[in-house]
């Protein structure tokens, strides 16, 4: 149906719609914006091909600034909506858009599923642990003893890591980066797209308003070198602001830390996000229990798996109405 | 001795949920059907896949109706009870008419199976059965003795004893036994001491009518002088799947079904399943909530989009109906309605959904719902549904039940090059100009027509644009909290359903125009009010009858109809849902007759209930 010949070239501009975008000032959701606006035309699809889907949430109104075809739907159901449309039309690239509230509450069942399954799709979970929308209350990503609207007294609710969380679901593709440094979001998008599958890609997002610098620890230009672990396949793992001086190794017991690499890369974990086995990325994944410790982001996982498709022709069966019709036993009357 | 002719019977098939009940009723059928004669069908079984063996709860049953003439029911009591043990005898007597003929698995009556069926003494023995001709045969007994040389395992020798029955069964009424045998054959393919067993079993019945003694002569009943054509037996989650192909063929669109399993429609979803070839893919979602989330996503992509469900799903696919109201894009609802509320009676048919299917969403989000009248008429209300929610790019909701479902009857098939095309086009070009004179797409620009908005796909080069459930601009679909532009969405979106009553039939009036009172039904109540109304008309009353197909819109002409009859009686599976319609749409004193017991009424309930309204 989708015309396959090679797209025309395109900038930013011809991505962006004429709608006002209105998130408040500040947020991170800008940024993300951006990113994705002056990715596409580096992938050279088109516009046409392009659809992104969205559920509630500050992060759904997404579609709305995108020149693609797009759907803004109903609280989260993004996942099983547009797992629907990616099965009906292959020829399209299908984007996720939804908050940690719309993936990981209301639609957890729908985005687990997406995943296990490896529908076609891009999920961008911007997850900036609050509810926005709904001005404040605490989320399934908030920490422990978060004081919201909600919970006066401190959140008592043991938060999911998303990363564990897809991860557990047989994702064959999970990778995590940040809103504040574009350049690393655009390569982690254009991965993303270019898995075959479900590619779930983390973003922690900042919510000046209800949630104001939840990352600030490890996403702040003068931080990140020493609070970011930057995962590269094939490399040992290593950081640290002057390079390399800190290194991520495992323990007897099976779970990592971080060590002094100082003296080289002899023992540290080599990243291999192409392991069948999901083990290691899992445990790459609890490594920080929240964004104030030294936090992974890249591409924990990224591996081949048939992406899932319903049988579309096939020879057996009946080609054509009639002979359906008449498939069991019929009988004549003269 | 010659079999003697009869008009008609009706035989009800009663064992325990192990017994094979369903198969050996559905087998009897199918060769009555081979056979010619018109035939109703009403199976019987209960919710737990196994329940204990030899309770009452574990019974199954399957009733047949098998004619000489046209008929339109199951029938209201059966004439031959085959009970294969007590719990069966004991729960489903009392559907057996006086002076029936009740045939009897007497080796399956002993002491234990007594007691699980709360019997205090053998009916056998006592005065239980003295309204009856009972005839006792030790089914069991026999049918191992006939398999004993096959070297079949006891256990699995005593399982071919519905075998039996059907082959006794073939025999008293005269039944062809070649497609029973061809069956056999055919469904235990490659299972040879199986397919021993059963053909084995199934002679031995059949011999032991013959031979026994027991039985004065056979009957039969000679084919039915039905239209001229080619027919199959079918029921109504097979001609609703059906329906529904047909329509993606006759549209030359790709179905796509988002279903969840769920009692009694999980059928359409095995059998859409099945046609990948005929342009169907399926999908078993992970909830309701995907079922019909996929669908519309398969509608936003361009396909014919349906999800299948019972009334707890629907429930829970409300919102997601809502949004489809919302996007105004074409999408398929079915509801194979069910004993509710919560889990209800899942096996058991009601048709309580209407007020769902009117109202269960939040807003004002009209709909149209089709409500499909006998099995085979599934096939005609689904390409209906499909035609309305493509025409006019709109969410329907069929209206289907638990007895059309897994009932059946003989179908005149359909001649498929009669059958209308469904006319459909994706817009492909621009349809406004803006202000500086460049051409424009406007996703919510309207047929002027039908109020249908353009289906412009994605793939489509230039339509871009995106929809959402936020209330939007007419024309541009722009996203607008406008007071008077929501007050006029609103208005739009009822127009458009209500517009839909010009391009349906109108509400036909069969019986005598001059009548007294009116019958107004709609769903599976189709047969037994055929049946009633055709009786008291016999009897010299005046009675019309009006059966609904569309529930919203009414068909244009129905308060004109209405408004003829002194009086209106409305049949319905629920507490009165459709005569509360008629009583707030038309202000007439619409009276309902309602059922609620998980079976279908009978035609002599409701020719009682229509008698009575003359003496009003």
């Amino acid at each position: 149906m989708t015309d396959t010949a090679p797209a025309p070239e395109t900038t930013r501009k011809d991505w962006s719609t004429d709608q006002e975008v209105r998130w408040c000032p500040g947020c991170g959701d800008y940024g993300i914006l951006a990113a994705v606006q002056m990715m596409l035309p580096d992938l050279g699809v088109r516009r046409e091909n392009t659809v992104f889907i969205s559920g509630i949430g500050c992060a759904a109104r997404f579609p709305y600034y995108m020149n693609t075809y797009g759907m803004h739907s109903i609280h989260g159901r993004a996942p099983a909506i547009a797992t629907g449309l990616a099965l009906a039309r292959p020829d399209l690239d299908v984007w996720v858009i939804g908050g940690d509230g719309d993936f990981l509450s209301i639609g957890g069942n729908h985005l687990i599923h997406a995943l296990r399954r490896n529908v076609n799709l891009n999920l961008l979970l911007f997850n900036n642990q609050i509810y926005g929308l709904t001005k404040g209350q605490y989320s399934p990503t908030s920490e422990v003893g978060k004081i919201t609207k909600s919970t006066p007294f401190g959140s008592v609710d043991q938060p999911f890591n998303p990363v564990s969380l897809a991860l557990g679901a047989e994702a064959s593709f999970v990778a995590r980066t940040h809103d504040m440094d574009r350049k690393h979001m655009q390569a982690t998008f254009a991965r993303a797209h270019a898995h075959p599958g479900a590619a779930l890609v983390e973003i922690y997002q900042n919510c000046n308003v209800f949630n104001d610098g939840a990352f600030e620890t490890i996403t702040k230009k003068a931080n990140r070198d020493d609070m970011m672990i930057n995962l590269t396949h094939g490399e040992p793992i290593v950081f640290g602001s002057e390079g390399s001086e800190r290194g991520v190794a495992m323990k007897n017991d099976g779970s990592l830390e971080i060590v002094d690499a100082t003296g080289g890369t002899d023992g540290l974990l080599v990243h291999d996000e192409a392991r069948t086995d999901p083990g290691l990325a899992f445990a790459l994944s609890r490594l920080a229990a929240g964004p104030s410790e030294p936090t992974p982001v890249g591409v924990f996982r990224a591996i081949e798996r048939p992406v899932y498709m319903p049988v579309t022709g096939s020879s057996s069966g009946h080609n054509d109405l009639a002979s359906l019709l008449s498939s069991g036993a019929t009988w004549e009357v003269e | 001795m010659e079999p003697v002719d009869l008009d008609r019977v009706i035989i009800r098939f009663a064992g325990d949920s192990g017994d094979g009940m369903q198969l050996t009723g559905d087998r009897f059928t199918s060769a009555s059907a081979m056979f010619g004669n018109d035939l109703s069908t009403l199976p019987d079984f209960p919710a737990e896949i196994r329940a204990p063996a030899g309770t009452l709860a574990g019974v199954s049953a399957f009733q047949v109706h098998i004619s000489a003439q046209e008929i339109s029911t199951p029938g209201d009591q059966a004439d031959v009870l085959v009970a294969m043990n007590p719990a069966a005898l004991k729960s489903d007597l009392h559907h057996l008419r006086s002076g029936g003929t009740c045939i009897i698995n007497s080796d399956a009556f002993e002491e234990r199976n007594l007691e699980k069926a709360g019997y205090e003494s053998n009916p056998l023995e006592d005065d239980t059965l003295a309204d009856f001709t009972v005839y006792q045969v030790p089914m069991t007994m026999l049918t191992k003795e006939s398999v004993a040389d096959l070297g079949v395992k006891p256990r699995d020798a005593e399982r071919s004893k519905n075998f039996f029955a059907l082959g006794l069964l073939s025999w008293m009424y005269s039944r062809p036994a070649e497609p029973t045998l061809d069956w056999i054959g055919e469904k235990f393919a490659g299972k040879e001491k199986v397919i021993a067993a059963n053909v084995t079993a199934f002679k031995a019945g059949h011999a032991f009518g013959e031979t026994a003694e027991l039985f004065d002569h056979a009957y039969t009943v000679k084919p039915a002088e039905l239209a001229g054509g080619t027919y199959t037996n079918i029921n109504g989650n097979t001609a609703l799947s059906w329906g529904l192909i047909a329509a993606g063929q006759l549209s030359g669109l790709e179905v796509f079904l988002g279903g969840y399993p769920i009692t009694p429609a999980s059928d359409i979803l095995h059998e859409l399943s099945k046609h990948p070839q005929l342009g169907v893919r399926t999908l078993q979602a992970e909830d309701e909530i995907a079922g019909v989330g996929s669908a519309l996503g398969a509608a936003f992509g361009g396909h014919l989009a349906v999800t299948t469900t019972s009334g707890p799903g629907v429930a829970l696919k409300g919102e997601t109906i809502g949004l489809a109201v919302s996007l105004e894009l074409p999408l398929v609802i079915v509801d194979i309605q069910r004993g509710g509320p919560s889990t209800g009676l899942p096996t058991k048919t009601e048709a309580s959904d209407l007020m769902m299917a009117m109202h269960g969403r939040h807003g004002e989000s009209p709909m149209p719902i089709v409500a499909a009248s006998s099995p085979s008429q599934c096939f005609f209300a689904a390409i209906e549904a499909c035609r309305i929610a493509l025409k006019y790019r709109t969410p329907v909701i069929l209206l289907s039940d638990g007895y059309l479902a897994n009932g059946s009857e003989p179908w005149l098939l359909p001649d498929v090059a009669s059958l209308p095309e469904i006319e459909i086009e994706h817009a492909t070009e621009f349809n406004h100009t803006d202000a500086d004179g460049n051409p424009e797409f406007w996703p919510y620009l309207r047929d002027p027509e039908t109020l249908a908005r353009p289906w412009a796909v994605p793939g489509t080069p230039g339509l871009m644009h995106r929809v959402g459930g936020i209330e939007k601009e007419d024309g541009t679909g722009n996203i607008s909290y406008d007071p008077a532009n929501h007050q006029k969405m609103v208005q739009i979106r009822q127009d458009k359903i209500d517009g839909i009553a010009k391009d349906i039939p109108p509400a036909e009036v069969e019986g005598d125009a001059d009548a007294d009172v009116l019958v107004v039904g709609w769903g599976s109540t189709w047969g037994a009010i055929t049946d009633a109304v055709s009786s008291v008309r016999s009897q010299g009353h005046k009675v019309a009858r009006v059966h609904l197909h569309h529930l919203n819109p009414f068909p244009a002409n129905l308060g004109e109809v209405l408004g003829q009859f002194d009086r209106v009686l409305v049949p319905e599976m629920n507490m009165g849902q459709l005569s509360r319609m008629l009583r707030s749409d038309f202000l007439v004193d619409a009276k309902a007759i309602t059922k609620v017991m998980g079976i279908p009424f009978t035609s002599s309930e409701l020719e009682a209930e229509i008698k009575e309204a003359f003496n009003d």
